[in-house]
């Protein structure tokens, strides 16, 4: 490559960045490492993935947590997916400008609330109702978490498949409708379909995004760390993983058990997200590689 | 069932169908809409000057939030600071220098990972490097860091999108004409992603002035009696401290949590504001 | 005449394989208009590319042959690209310019040479855009935008781009292509004042221009070198079937 003088330094500050992400989650992942795998040689194994997670007893078995953790981002994506790809189908397919002028704003709004003003409301407002119109002895619960994660996970799923559903060729469209179907038949048989996998991306994105957050679900779960007893779970209190974590970690002692263990759920977190991302990017390239095969 | 009779019932179908997806559409915007009218309605009433400049008194159910202010702007200040160099850097390289190879896939795969991370394991990473490995204490300067990595995706990706966006005939013809590549970036292309590259700035640190969960054991303090004097300094936010006063202190005044809420959604939805105003002016003004 | 440029053997491939050059042997005759024809997708555009080496920019996969420039070898890894571009400068089919003023659009390649001397850049302004005889339509428009001036006026814009560095070779690719007949007219026009003070290596937009304008010419298709003659010879009288198929219409 060449360079004029002093060019030399600040392509190297530039590839340097470059490369820098890989050198940030190698110091993720090392430090993550460093403080959870101990956790290993501390607690059996057995007892880690036990049922039962009470750390004043020295009880760390993470299992409620994890189930905390799929229970709620369940939920969520029974009223994420839906809501999110119809919005999305709604926005991209059949709503006229001025109205997605207004609704493109408010996914945008919707996806700036920090979890912790989403958590907020759902003490303040959400609970309460949920409380007084389901009957529950408290509002606080898995159900809660699910329907605020499910607004919280909307925004994702919105953009993704809306971006989607817009590489869609035109043409296509045009096909079904010249072939006499109309625009709901077009809809469901021709371009949800072609979008397929940049929709599948998005709930992927979606189902990432839920199972991190945690102010919100910290604060309306009840934060219970037990395995189901019965079919109604999603009306009790629950703890996720995320929310152990924060909630826990101002008090453990640095180097105790329950600190490293705490940090083990950090690597299974990051284990997770890591294996969301990378099947979801992968479905994005190959969705991307269709296109580009469909459109040359 | 005859054709004409089957067209009825798919038409019959189609209209209730789209009216479905225009209710589903209507149950996720109202919502949104009428929570932000309504925290604007309840907490209103709390702020007054002395809301914004006052020292929370009576253990925070009385007085201001003023270091909270002040700390989530230290926040913001420090974040920008290591986020905003390093991720249009790398933006940078990977729109205009990284040529396809595996080393730039492995690029790709780790900014996609940054950005899926979930926040609370920001915060134990934070913990575990700047905290106790480098030993910066919970202070500013760690949280900040942990802030950055936490945003260097956003900015990278937005600084990547805007540069891709230039034509590639600027490129080619400043080449032409005996351009470098840093030439070219220097003078074309990254003056005219700029639009982008600032709305994605402003977005990344919109995210990370709204985050908790990376600050709760970096850096975020319950409650400081003083604003802090140095980047080695604990300080309070404005996202941590809701966190506390909803769940944390008995008998909080609800107009004080409302108010405090207001206060974060002025500055998160202000950033918002200026970000899209940015960039629909510089898509109005662009010259290709 | 004298040979400024030599190319020898050259053979060149894209990544994808998909406009390529086949053992291409050709001499660029100093100040003349040297024609290069031929229908699109022949390796016009390949082959001025790479004289000043803006396939670098591109994904090639092989490079065989030599390109002498004063009897250098322009492809050696060793050569300044850098001063090679300035001296071999090109004009590209669409009017591109860059997003700045007229007066920063023509100075840009100076800056990069770390000219900053406003007396200097002010001669070279004029200078250059009274080459491109633009001058007088746009001497008091200096400060607008490149982009606000018409089409056949941002084509001498980047003509007179690359005429601020003084370069030996101007090459234009199907430099009217985008523009009306007058414009067409005054490009033509120019170039032929042009070429007693550099060489100029024209891909015309069509076989008429080619004819109207040709010194020298050679008759591209799928890569190769068809045929090459002095003067117009190869619309008068050409040799081969192909060329003349393609000069009397039959294909193209």
């Amino acid at each position: 490559m060449e360079m004029v003088k002093g060019e030399r330094w600040i392509t190297w500050i530039i590839r340097i960045s470059g490369y820098s992400s890989i050198l940030f989650v190698s110091l993720i992942l090392i430090f993550l490492a460093r403080e959870g795998l101990p956790a290993l040689g501390k607690v059996p194994l057995g007892d880690l993935f036990g049922t039962r997670w009470y750390p004043i007893e020295s009880y760390f078995g993470i299992w409620p947590l994890i189930y905390g953790s799929v229970l709620v981002t369940v939920g969520a994506l029974l009223i994420g997916i839906p809501f999110g790809i119809g919005t999305a189908v709604y926005l991209s397919e059949l709503a006229p400008a001025w109205i997605k002028n207004i609704l493109k704003p408010v996914i945008e709004i919707l996806a700036g609330l920090p979890s912790v003003v989403l958590g907020f409301l759902g003490i303040q407002l959400v609970a309460p109702s949920f409380r007084e119109f389901l009957n529950l002895p408290t509002g606080l619960t898995a159900f809660t978490g699910a329907v605020l994660l499910g607004f919280i996970a909307i925004p994702t799923i919105v953009s993704i498949s809306e971006d989607a559903l817009n590489t869609v060729p035109a043409m296509y469209r045009q096909g079904a409708m010249a072939l006499g179907a109309n625009h709901w038949q077009t809809i469901w048989g021709v371009t949800v379909p072609a979008a397929r996998s940049g929709l599948l991306t998005a709930v992927m994105l979606g189902v990432g995004r839920a199972i991190g957050e945690t102010m919100a679900v910290m604060m309306v779960t009840g934060n219970a760390p037990v395995l189901p007893s019965s079919w109604n779970a999603l009306f009790l209190p629950a703890r996720t993983m995320t929310a152990t974590i924060a909630s826990e970690m101002g008090e453990v002692a640095t180097g105790s058990d329950h600190y490293h263990v705490l940090f083990f759920i950090g690597i299974v977190l990051f284990l997770i997200s890591l294996a969301v991302n990378l099947t979801a990017s992968s479905l994005a390239l190959r969705s991307k590689k269709r296109a580009e095969r469909l459109l040359s | 069932m005859d054709n004409s009779n089957y067209a009825q019932v798919s038409k019959r179908k189609a209209i209730v169908g789209v009216n479905l997806l225009r209710l589903i559409t209507f149950i996720t915007a109202v919502p949104v809409i009428g929570v932000i009218v309504y925290i604007i309605v309840r907490g209103a009433p709390a702020l007054s000057w002395e809301f914004l400049t006052a020292m929370p008194r009576d253990g925070m159910r009385a007085g201001g939030i003023m270091p909270a202010i002040v700390g989530t702007f230290y926040l913001a200040i420090g974040t920008a600071i290591f986020s905003v160099p390093l991720g249009v850097a790398a933006g940078i390289y990977i729109a205009e220098y990284a040529s396809d190879n595996r080393l730039t896939r492995l690029v790709r795969i780790a900014i996609i990972n940054l950005a899926g991370i979930p926040s609370v394991v920001y915060g134990l990473f934070g913990l575990g490097l700047f905290v106790l490995f480098l030993n910066f204490g919970t202070s500013i300067l760690a949280a900040s860091l942990t802030l950055s990595i936490m945003t260097l995706p956003v900015i990278i990706s937005t600084t990547e999108e805007a540069l891709r966006q230039v034509p590639n005939s600027f490129r080619v013809v400043s080449t032409s004409l005996g351009g470098t590549r840093w030439q070219t970036v220097k003078n074309i292309t990254l003056p005219q992603a700029m639009p982008g590259v600032v709305t994605g700035i402003i977005l990344g640190l919109e995210r990370a002035v709204g985050e908790t969960a990376p600050i709760m054991f970096t850096g975020a303090s319950f409650f400081l009696p003083m604003l802090p004097q140095s980047p080695m300094d604990a300080t309070m936010a404005l996202p941590y401290h809701i966190f506390v006063i909803s769940t944390s202190v008995p008998g909080m005044p609800v107009q004080i949590q409302y108010g405090t809420v207001l206060v974060l959604l002025v500055f998160v939805l202000g950033m918002n504001v200026i970000a899209t105003v940015i960039r629909n002016r510089a898509r109005a003004r662009r010259q290709w | 005449m004298s040979v400024l440029i030599s190319v020898k053997n050259l053979t060149l491939m894209y990544s994808d394989g998909v406009e390529s050059l086949h053992d291409i042997s050709i001499d660029v005759v100093a100040n003349a208009v040297n024609v290069f024809f031929g229908p699109s997708g022949g390796g016009k555009s390949t082959l001025l590319r790479a004289i000043n080496r803006l396939n670098d920019l591109a994904d090639v996969s092989t490079v065989e042959g030599q390109i002498l420039f004063n009897g250098q070898n322009v492809l050696d890894p060793s050569v300044n690209v850098i001063e090679l571009r300035r001296k071999v400068g090109m004009v590209f089919s669409r009017p591109a310019p860059l997003p700045l003023t007229v007066y920063e659009n023509v100075i840009y390649g100076l800056r990069l040479m770390g000219e900053n001397n406003k007396s200097v850049l002010d001669d070279r302004v004029e200078q250059a855009l009274r080459q491109a005889v633009l001058w007088d339509e746009v001497y008091d428009r200096l400060n607008d935008p490149g982009t606000s001036l018409s089409g056949g006026q941002q084509q001498r814009l980047c003509i007179s781009r690359v005429l601020a560095l003084d370069p030996e070779v101007i090459m234009l690719d199907e430099p009217t292509s985008a523009l009306d007949p007058v414009s067409t007219a005054k490009i033509e026009e120019m170039l032929q004042e042009l070429k007693s003070r550099i060489t100029v290596i024209l891909v015309p937009h069509n076989m008429q221009q080619a004819a109207r304008t040709a010194d020298y010419s050679g008759f591209f298709l799928q890569g190769k070198l068809v045929e090459y003659a002095a003067g117009k010879g190869l619309f008068v009288n050409p040799r081969e079937k192909q060329t003349q198929d393609y000069v009397t219409g039959r294909f193209g």
